[in-house]
C-alpha cells in the first residue's frame, strides 16, 4: 500500500506526460503480482467495489470526529476521501509490517458486504498513515484525480515490458484485473494470452489530416467521412458488443444495434442516428449526442433517435483475420457481407466516384448533408493497422468555418505552458453591442504567437478572478471551427466544435468582429 | 454562549482590537494614533500609525517595509504602562520578533497571540505559555485536517529532490518574511552547506535577519548568478514568482512550495507545485487545541482563520469561546 500511495502522490504533482509514463512504468516493473495488476486496473478505471460507498466513508469519519468539524473540513478540502484521510485519528506508532498490501485490500473489499464495508475500511485506516489512507480511499471509491488516462497507463505498461502498445490494446479488453497473464507475457514467462471465443475490442486504424497534399485516386479510394461515433461491432455468434474509439464497451447505450447483429465478425463503422427531417438520412452529431454517454436508454429514446451503423470495413469474417489483406480485398468482402444484415440497422458507406482529385474536391465542397464531416482517402493496398500510419489513410475535412472573435478572458495553461496565458475565451457582438462568449480555444498558434498573446494579456488585464484574467476587449482572433450548434453552456446560446485560433487579427478593430447573429446562421 | 454582559475593556472591532483604557489598538488594519503590533507581516503591521509599540526586530522589519521610524522598542519580557494597563511582550514563535501581547487591567490578564506556532524554529525565539483569563488566539489552520508533519521530514524531501535532480534547479516558493529564512535555517541545521539562491524580493529581508544575528550561511542573488551555476541548487522565491516569467531564467526548475496549505493536494496542484513542502509558521490543529488546554483560560477569543471550527471545538469541550470578526486578515501564503 505504501508504494501505491507514493506513486499516487508523485503522479498528482507530476505534470509532464513522459515523467508520468516513467513513474508508472517503474512501478509496474518493481511491484509484484497481483498488486501491480490491481493498481493498473485502478489507473485505467477498471476497478469497482459496488459495496463501498463514499457516503459510508463520510459517515464513518463523522462518527469519529464531530460532525460539524468534519463538514467544515470537507468544505475547505473539497474532496471527501482526502478529508477523511487527513482527519482520521492517528495512532502514534504504525509499523510498516501492519500496513496491508494492495492485494489484501482488494480481496477484502471485493468480498465485503455493504453493511460491513465501513468497519473494514476503518480497520485498514487504523493501521495506516495519512498518505496510505488517502490511497486506500481512492482505490476503494474510485476517481483517482491524478491526471492519468487509461491510454497513458497502457503506454506505461508497454514501456515497462517493451511491448508495442498496439499489442497490449489488442488483448487488453479481453483480460480482467489483476492481469497476471499480461505480466507473465510481458516478462517472457508465458505466451501471449489466448482469446478464442471472447468478444473483445481491436484497436482502430486511424487517419492523418490530408492538409495540402494532392492524392492520386488510382492509389486511393474515397468515401464520406461521417460525423457520428466511430464504432466497432464485435460478434462471436454467441454475443455482440459495440466498442467506441477508446475501446469502451457502449453496447448498453445502443441495444437496438447490438440486438440486430448475430453474425461472427468484427466490423468498423460509424454509429449514426436517423434524422426524421432528413428523409431517413443520418442526422447531425447533435442528435447522436442525445444518446451518447447514457448507461441505459429508454424505449422512447430508442424510438426517437433510432441508431444505425454505416459500415466502413471488415476486420474478421468468421474466425478469419482479414486485417493483413488489402483494403480492396476487405471492401469486396464487406460488400458481400452487408446484404445479409438487417437493413434498418446496417448499411455500407458508399465509395465516391470521382474522375480525379480536383473533381473529388468539388464533390467534397458540394456536400450539404450535416452528417458529412468531409472525405476519407484510403490507400487501396493498405492493410488494417492499429493507430495512425503516415500515407495509408487520410481525412480531408470540409473547410472549417471561421469567425472573427474578440478575446475576453485568458487563463494560464498547464505543464510547460503554466507560465503563459494560453487558454482564451472569446466572444462576438450582440445586436445591443455587448460581447457574449461563444467559445474557448487553446491551440492553433505558434510559440511566437503565444508569447505575443501572453504579453497582450499581461499588459491589458482588467480584472482577475483566481487563475482567470479579464482583458481589454481589443484583440481580434480569427477562430476556425468544424461546426456550430445551439447550446445552453454559453450566454450566446452557441457552442463551437473543435474551435482553434487560426489567425491573430491585430490589424482588425474589435468592433468589426463578427456578430452572434452571423454565427447563428452557420448552425447545421 | 453566555459572554460578558457589560462592555469589556478590550473591544473587538472589524479593523482591530481596541484596548480602551490604554487608548491603543492591537494590529489595526488602518492608521491609528497608538498601535501595539505583534509582528511584521503585512496583515498585522501597517504603515501610517503615529506611534507604534513593537519588539526591536518587528520595528526593524517595519522600518524596512514602510520606512517608518515611530516605534517604541519593547524587548521580550519588558513591561510598560499605557493608561492603567500593564503591557508586556512575549515571544510567539511565529517569525523573528513576533510577540504575544500580555495586558493586565484591574486584576484581569489578557493575552493576544497575533500569529504563533509551537514548533522549534532556528530563526526565532520559541512560543512562551503565559497564563491568562482571556486568551485571544489565531486559527489560521484551525481545522482538524491540519496536522503539520515534522519539519525534518519535509526538509528531507527537499534535499532528496535535489539529489534526485542533479540537472535541474529546485525552486522553493516561500513567503518573504519568516518562511524563507526558516527554510534556509532548517536546511543549514540539516547540514546543507551549498549556496542558496534568492529572488530579488527576498534579499533585503534575509539581509535584515543576518544583521539581527540569524545565521543563514552562503546566500546569493539569482540576478547576479549564471544560469548554469544554479543547476542542482536550491533557489527561493516568493510564491507569486513560481509560475511567473521570472522563473524562465532558471535551469529547468522543480517547483516546490513551503506552506502549511500544501497538505491539501488539490490546493498544491492548483499552484502548479511539483514538490509540496508542508512547512508552516502557524500552529496546526493539535497545537491550537493543546495550547488552549495548556493555558486553560476562562474565555478564548478567536481572531482569524477557521474561527468557526475552533470555537465549536471549545464548546464541545465546555470552554467559553467566541469569534471576533476582524477584517483585512488575508490568507497569507503560509
Amino acid at each position: 500500500m505504501q508504494a501505491f500511495s507514493d506513486l499516487l502522490d508523485r503522479l498528482i504533482y507530476t505534470r509532464s506526460r513522459n515523467a508520468k509514463l516513467g513513474l508508472i512504468s517503474d512501478f509496474l516493473k518493481s511491484t509484484p503480482d497481483p498488486d501491480r495488476g490491481w493498481i493498473l486496473a485502478a489507473l485505467t478505471g477498471e476497478l469497482d467495489f459496488p459495496n463501498v460507498k463514499v457516503s459510508a466513508v463520510r459517515n464513518m469519519a463523522m462518527e469519529r470526529v464531530d460532525e460539524t468539524l468534519f463538514r467544515l473540513s470537507r468544505d475547505f478540502v473539497g474532496d471527501t476521501a482526502e478529508t477523511v484521510a487527513l482527519i482520521w485519528p492517528e495512532r502514534s506508532e504504525i509499523s510498516a509490517s501492519e500496513i496491508p498490501s494492495v492485494g489484501e485490500v482488494v480481496d477484502e473489499l471485493t468480498a465485503v458486504s455493504r453493511s460491513d464495508a465501513p468497519k473494514l475500511l476503518a480497520n485498514f485506516m487504523d493501521h495506516m498513515g495519512a498518505n496510505e489512507r488517502y490511497a486506500l480511499l481512492k482505490l476503494a471509491t474510485g476517481g483517482m484525480r491524478v491526471g492519468v488516462s487509461a491510454r497513458l497507463a497502457k503506454a506505461a505498461l508497454a514501456q515497462a515490458f517493451e511491448i508495442a502498445v498496439e499489442d497490449i490494446e489488442e488483448v487488453w479488453h479481453a483480460l480482467a484485473p489483476p492481469y497476471s497473464e499480461l505480466f507473465a507475457w510481458g516478462e517472457g514467462r508465458a505466451d501471449r494470452p489466448d482469446l478464442t471465443g471472447v468478444a473483445f475490442f481491436r484497436p482502430f486504424m486511424l487517419a492523418h489530416p490530408l492538409e495540402d497534399k494532392a492524392i492520386d485516386l488510382t492509389d486511393y479510394a474515397a468515401e464520406w467521412k461521417w460525423d457520428g461515433i466511430r464504432v466497432q461491432i464485435v460478434g462471436t455468434g454467441e454475443e455482440t458488443k459495440l466498442f467506441s474509439r477508446g475501446g469502451d464497451d457502449i453496447t448498453m447505450a445502443f441495444p437496438d444495434v447490438a440486438k440486430a447483429f448475430d453474425s461472427e465478425a468484427v466490423l468498423d463503422g460509424e454509429l449514426l442516428v436517423r434524422g426524421e427531417y432528413q428523409g431517413g438520412e443520418a442526422a447531425s452529431f447533435n442528435a447522436l449526442q442525445q444518446r451518447l454517454g447514457r448507461k441505459k436508454v429508454s424505449a422512447k429514446m430508442q424510438a426517437e433517435y433510432p441508431a444505425f451503423v454505416r459500415l466502413y470495413d471488415i476486420l474478421f469474417h468468421g474466425a478469419a483475420d482479414l486485417r493483413e489483406q488489402s483494403w480492396t480485398n476487405r471492401r469486396e468482402k464487406l460488400e458481400k457481407f452487408v446484404p445479409q444484415l438487417d437493413a434498418e440497422r446496417f448499411d455500407i458507406s458508399t465509395v465516391l466516384e470521382a474522375r480525379d482529385f480536383n473533381h473529388l474536391g468539388e464533390i467534397r465542397d458540394g456536400a450539404r448533408n450535416a452528417a458529412i464531416e468531409g472525405v476519407m482517402l484510403k490507400r487501396r493496398d493498405s492493410r488494417y493497422i492499429s493507430g495512425r500510419k503516415i500515407g495509408l489513410w487520410y481525412k480531408w475535412k470540409r473547410d472549417p468555418l471561421v469567425a472573427d472573435c474578440v478575446m475576453m478572458y485568458a487563463q494560464r495553461g498547464s505543464g510547460k505552458r503554466s507560465s503563459f496565458y494560453s487558454d482564451y475565451t472569446f466572444g462576438c457582438w450582440t445586436e445591443d453591442g455587448e460581447l457574449y462568449p461563444v467559445g474557448k480555444a487553446y491551440s492553433g498558434f505558434t510559440d511566437e504567437e503565444l508569447k505575443m498573446l501572453d504579453r497582450f494579456v499581461r499588459q491589458n488585464t482588467l480584472n482577475r478572478f483566481g487563475p482567470v484574467r479579464e482583458v481589454e476587449k481589443t484583440m481580434v482572433l480569427e477562430v476556425a471551427f468544424d461546426s456550430i450548434h445551439q447550446s445552453k453552456r454559453h450566454k450566446s446560446g452557441l457552442a463551437m466544435r473543435f474551435p482553434r485560433i487560426s489567425r491573430i487579427r491585430s490589424d482588425k478593430p474589435a468592433d468589426e468582429a463578427d456578430r452572434v447573429e452571423t454565427l447563428k446562421k452557420m448552425i447545421t | 454562549m453566555g459572554m460578558t454582559k457589560e462592555a469589556h475593556w478590550i473591544e473587538p472591532h472589524p479593523h482591530g482590537i481596541y484596548v480602551k483604557p490604554a487608548d491603543a489598538w492591537i494590529d489595526p488594519s488602518r492608521p491609528v494614533s497608538r498601535a501595539l503590533v505583534t509582528h511584521g507581516h503585512a496583515d498585522h503591521a501597517r504603515g501610517g500609525h503615529e506611534k507604534v509599540w513593537a519588539t526591536p526586530e518587528t520595528l526593524a522589519i517595519m522600518g524596512l517595509r514602510y520606512g517608518t521610524n515611530v516605534g517604541q522598542a519593547v524587548p521580550y519580557g519588558d513591561g510598560f504602562e499605557l493608561g492603567d494597563v500593564k503591557i508586556s511582550y512575549h515571544s510567539a514563535g511565529h517569525v523573528l520578533g513576533s510577540a504575544q501581547i500580555l495586558m493586565e487591567y484591574q486584576g484581569e490578564r489578557v493575552v493576544a497571540t497575533g500569529d504563533y506556532k509551537r514548533r522549534s524554529d532556528p530563526t526565532c525565539a520559541p512560543f512562551e505559555v503565559i497564563s491568562c483569563d482571556i486568551f485571544i488566539t489565531e486559527a489560521t489552520f484551525g481545522l482538524p485536517v491540519f496536522k503539520h508533519p515534522d519539519t525534518t521530514v519535509e526538509i528531507g524531501k527537499l534535499l532528496c529532490a535535489r539529489e534526485g535532480n542533479p540537472d535541474r534547479s529546485i525552486l522553493v516558493g516561500a513567503y518573504a518574511l519568516g518562511k524563507a529564512q526558516r527554510v534556509i535555517g532548517e536546511l543549514r541545521i540539516a547540514g546543507y552547506r551549498e549556496p542558496i539562491y534568492l529572488h530579488g524580493a527576498l534579499k533585503k529581508m534575509c539581509r535584515l535577519y543576518q544583521d539581527l544575528g540569524v545565521d543563514l550561511g552562503d546566500i546569493r542573488s539569482v540576478m547576479d548568478s549564471e544560469k548554469e551555476a544554479m543547476r542542482g541548487q536550491i533557489i527561493l522565491a516568493p510564491p507569486s514568482a513560481l509560475n511567473d516569467r521570472w522563473s524562465r531564467r532558471l535551469p529547468d526548475p522543480v517547483t516546490a512550495m513551503a506552506s502549511g496549505w500544501m497538505s491539501v493536494r488539490q490546493r498544491a496542484r492548483q499552484r502548479n507545485v511539483e514538490l509540496p513542502l508542508i512547512i508552516s509558521d502557524h500552529a496546526d490543529w493539535d497545537e491550537l487545541t493543546q495550547t488552549i488546554r495548556d493555558i486553560s483560560p476562562s474565555e478564548t477569543w478567536v481572531t482569524h482563520g477557521r474561527e468557526e471550527a475552533l470555537v465549536h471545538w471549545c464548546s464541545l469541550n465546555q470552554m467559553k469561546a467566541k469569534a471576533l470578526e476582524l477584517v483585512g486578515r488575508e490568507e497569507e501564503d503560509d
